[in-house]
C-alpha cells in the first residue's frame, strides 16, 4: 500500500473501513444463502435487526452478550500482541466465574456493596488470571507450545469447576449442578430501561476498560515490551525485552480479562455459577478478536456484532420457517472470512493500478 | 386538537382488537421452547418433540419450535412467545427454571408447561418425574436376571438427578436380592459424559469383568458404549428415557422410560379441553409417566413370570407400601 500514501488515511482507520467492507460483505453472502434455503434474506435481515434493536429488552441482551465476547476477544487479542495464541478463554472464564461465586459465598458477611463487587472482581481477576499465566509460565520456561496448553487447561478447568460446584460450594436447596447463590449486596443491579435484560452500569464499564487497556498497549513500557516480543522474540531479547516477561505477564493479564466474565455471568445474570453456562463463549472470542484484527478498540465494534448475532440467532428460529439458528453460525462464518480474505484489497489495488497504468 | 388526538387513539385501538380477532378465534397456538441440545437430541428434548408433534396431529392445535442457542436465551425465547400471544408455552428441561419463573411473574395471565422441574408459580403447570421409582423397577428386573448377585450401573454427569436414578435402582435390586452388589461408576463431571460412548463401553467391560451380569446406563448418548458392551460379552443392560430396546435387541434387557412426550400431550390435550391445571403434576409410575419397556425385542427376554413380581412392585409403590428412597430427600438431610 505505498502508493496510498499520498492520501494520508490513518492506517488503522483505513484498516477499520476495510474490515467493516469485509464483514458486511460476509453478511451479504449469508443472506444470500437463506435464499438458497427458501427464505427471504431482506426478512432475515429484519428479524436479526429487530431482534437485537427491537425493543430495550432486547437491546439490552444484546448488551449482555456483547459483554461475554468484549471478555473473550480481549483474552485472545492481548497475548497476540506477544505472539501467543490464547485458545483458553473458555477454561480462563469458567475458573473467573467460579472465584466470583466463590467471594459470594465466604464473603456472605460483606454487607456494602462496592466492597463486595471489589472483592468480586478481585477474585476473578486473580482466578482467571493465574489459569491463564500456567500456560504463560510453561511457555516461558519449558517452551511448551501455548496452543496446546491451553487447550488442555480448558478441560481441566472443566473438571476443576464441577468438582466444586458439586462437592464444595453445591447448593443444598436445588437438584441442579450450581453453587449457593450470592447475597444481594453482591448483586450488580440491571438498567430499568432495558425491562428485564441483565444488564447495567457494567458495559460501560467494560467498555471504558477496553479503551483503557487500548492506550496502555500503545504508550505504555509494558505494552511497547509486549509489542517487541510478538514482533521478533530474538530482536527484543537482544535489547533488553526478555520474552518470558512478555508471555507471562500477558497470559496472565488475559486470563484476569476472561476470568470477569464472573461479573457477567454470576453477579449481574444467574447470581450463581452454573456448570455448563457458557455457549462456548472463549471459542467465539477467537473470532471476535479475529474479527477486530487483533486491535484492542476493534474488540467493541466486532464483540457487538457477534452480539447481534447471537441475539439474532433465537429469534431465527422463531421468527421464521425454513432457516435456524444455525444461520447465524454460517454468517459468523462467512463474516470472519470477509474479513480475514483481507489480500484480496491488496490484488484489487494491483489491478487497478495495472488497469490505470 | 386533543380531542382529535383522543378520537384516533380510539379509533387505532379499536382497529387494533379487529384485526387481532381473527388469530384469537382461530386455532391454539403451542410455543416449545428445547434446550440447546435441540430436537434430534434422541432423548429427552426429541421426546417433547415428538409429544408435541402427535398433538398438532391429533389435536389440531398450531405450533411452534425453537431451540436455544444458549442459556440466556430461554428467557428471551418464552418472552417472545408471550408477546406474540402464544396460548399455551412448553418449557423443556431443568434449565429453564428460572426463566419460567421470572416470565410467569411478568406475564400472569400467560400460560405455561415446565418439564423437568418445580416453578411453584399459578399460571405454571409444572410436570416432574419419579425417576427413582422407574429406576426402582428396572433394578428388581436387574435382579431377576443376575443369579450371581452382581449388577452394575453407570451414570453420565455425576449430577443429582444421576444419583436419583442410581439410589432408585439400587434400592430394587436390593429388594429382590438383599445380598446383591451394585457396581457404580460416572462418566466424568462434565457436559461431555453425556457423548462418550467409548468410555462408557470401557467402564462397561469393566464391570462385565469384575462379574456383573446386567449394567443399567444413564448417561444420554453415551449409553450405546454399555449397549455394545454388552452385545461383545453377550450379556445385558438396561437402557433410558425412551425405548432403546431395539438398539441391540436381545441385549437389552428393558429400558426405563420418562415418558416426556406423554406429559406434553396430555397437558395440550387438557388445555384444549379446557381442563387445564397448574400447579406440581408428578408422573410417577402410578400412571406410567416412568415405566419400564416391553417390546418385540424383550419379548424374549422378561418372562411372565418377572412381569408378575414387577406389576407386584408397582402396587406396592403405588400403595405406599414401599417407600422408594429418594436422592433429593437423602441430599437435604
Amino acid at each position: 500500500m505505498k502508493n496510498s500514501e499520498k492520501v494520508r488515511i490513518p492506517q488503522s482507520v483505513r484498516l477499520f473501513f476495510r474490515s467493516l467492507a469485509g464483514a458486511a460483505g460476509g453478511l451479504a453472502l449469508g443472506l444470500l444463502i437463506c435464499r438458497v434455503a427458501g427464505e427471504s434474506p431482506g426478512k432475515v435481515l429484519s428479524v436479526l435487526v429487530n431482534s437485537s434493536f427491537g425493543s430495550g429488552y432486547d437491546f439490552g441482551m444484546t448488551l449482555f452478550y456483547t459483554a461475554y465476547f468484549i471478555l473473550a476477544g480481549l483474552a485472545v487479542a492481548i497475548p497476540f500482541k506477544s505472539g501467543l495464541f490464547n485458545i483458553g478463554g473458555e477454561g480462563q472464564l469458567t475458573i473467573g466465574a467460579l472465584a466470583a461465586a466463590w467471594a459470594g459465598v465466604v464473603g456472605a458477611g460483606i454487607q456494602s456493596h462496592t466492597l463486595a463487587i471489589l472483592f468480586a472482581t478481585a477474585s476473578a481477576f486473580v482466578a482467571g488470571g493465574l489459569w491463564g499465566a500456567i500456560p504463560g509460565y510453561l511457555k516461558a520456561r519449558r517452551g511448551s507450545h501455548e496452543v496446546i496448553t491451553t487447550i488442555m487447561m480448558n478441560f481441566i478447568a472443566a473438571g476443576v469447576t464441577s468438582y466444586f460446584t458439586l462437592y464444595s460450594l453445591k447448593d443444598p436447596d436445588s437438584s441442579q449442578a450450581e453453587t449457593i447463590p450470592i447475597p444481594e449486596a453482591f448483586q450488580l443491579k440491571p438498567f430499568a430501561l432495558f425491562n428485564g435484560a441483565p444488564m447495567g452500569e457494567l458495559i460501560i464499564a467494560l467498555a471504558v476498560m477496553t479503551v483503557v487497556l487500548h492506550v496502555i498497549m500503545r504508550n505504555s513500557v509494558w505494552g511497547y515490551r509486549l509489542k517487541a516480543t510478538g514482533e521478533n522474540e530474538s530482536a527484543a531479547s537482544t535489547f533488553g525485552i526478555p520474552a518470558p516477561a512478555s508471555w507471562l505477564s500477558s497470559m496472565f493479564v488475559a486470563g484476569g480479562i476472561a476470568g470477569l466474565t464472573g461479573l457477567v455471568e454470576v453477579l449481574g445474570n444467574s447470581h450463581r455459577f452454573k456448570i455448563g453456562f457458557s455457549a462456548d463463549y472463549g471459542f467465539v472470542g477467537i473470532a471476535v478478536a479475529l474479527v477486530a484484527r487483533g486491535n484492542i478498540l476493534g474488540i467493541l465494534p466486532s464483540a457487538f456484532l457477534f452480539g447481534v448475532l447471537q441475539k439474532g440467532a433465537g429469534s431465527l428460529d422463531l421468527e421464521t420457517d425454513k432457516v435456524t439458528r444455525d444461520l447465524t453460525y454460517i454468517i459468523q462464518g462467512l463474516i470472519i472470512l470477509g474479513v480475514a480474505s483481507d489480500g484480496l484489497w491488496d490484488w484489487f489495488a494491483g489491478f487497478w493500478r495495472r488497469r490505470n497504468a | 386538537m386533543r380531542n382529535i388526538l383522543r378520537y384516533r387513539c380510539f379509533v387505532l385501538a379499536w382497529v387494533m382488537v379487529v384485526l387481532s380477532l381473527p388469530s384469537a378465534s382461530a386455532q391454539i397456538r403451542v410455543g416449545l421452547v428445547l434446550e440447546r441440545s435441540g430436537k434430534d437430541d434422541k432423548s429427552f428434548n426429541a421426546s417433547a418433540y415428538q409429544g408435541l408433534k402427535r398433538a398438532e396431529k391429533e389435536l389440531g392445535v398450531t405450533t411452534k419450535t425453537v431451540e436455544a442457542p444458549d442459556n440466556a436465551a430461554y428467557e428471551s425465547l418464552q418472552r417472545a412467545f408471550a408477546e406474540k400471544k402464544f396460548d399455551l408455552i412448553i418449557a423443556v428441561g431443568f434449565h429453564q427454571l428460572e426463566s419460567v419463573k421470572k416470565n410467569a411473574a411478568r406475564f400472569p395471565n400467560q400460560k405455561f408447561l415446565l418439564v423437568d422441574e418445580d416453578a411453584k408459580s399459578p399460571n405454571v403447570r409444572s410436570v416432574m418425574f419419579e425417576e427413582h421409582e422407574g429406576s426402582y423397577l428396572v433394578g428388581a428386573l436387574a435382579a431377576l436376571h443376575a443369579p450371581s448377585g452382581k449388577v452394575g450401573f453407570i451414570g453420565g454427569m455425576d449430577v443429582p438427578l444421576i444419583r436419583r436414578f442410581e439410589t432408585g435402582y439400587a434400592a430394587g435390586v436390593k429388594k429382590i436380592n438383599p445380598k446383591a452388589q451394585v457396581l457404580s461408576n460416572y462418566l466424568g463431571v462434565t457436559g461431555e459424559a453425556w457423548n462418550n460412548p467409548p468410555k462408557a463401553k470401557e467402564l462397561a467391560l469393566d464391570q462385565f469383568n469384575r462379574g456383573a451380569e446386567v449394567i443399567f446406563v444413564a448417561a444420554g448418548n453415551s449409553g450405546v458404549g454399555v449397549f455394545d458392551a454388552a452385545a461383545d460379552r453377550k450379556k445385558l443392560a438396561i437402557g433410558v428415557d425412551s425405548n432403546q430396546n431395539w438398539l441391540k435387541p436381545g441385549f437389552i434387557l428393558t429400558s426405563m422410560l420418562k415418558r416426556v412426550d406423554e406429559s406434553v400431550f396430555d397437558s395440550v390435550k387438557l388445555f384444549k379441553e379446557g381442563k387445564y391445571t397448574t400447579g406440581l403434576i408428578r408422573y410417577g409410575v402410578k400412571t406410567k409417566g416412568v415405566d419400564y419397556s416391553l417390546d418385540e425385542h424383550n419379548a424374549r427376554l422378561v418372562t411372565e413370570g418377572d412381569k408378575k413380581q414387577i406389576e407386584q412392585l408397582r402396587t406396592d409403590i403405588v400403595k405406599g407400601k414401599i417407600k422408594v428412597p429418594d436422592y433429593y430427600l437423602i441430599q437435604k438431610k
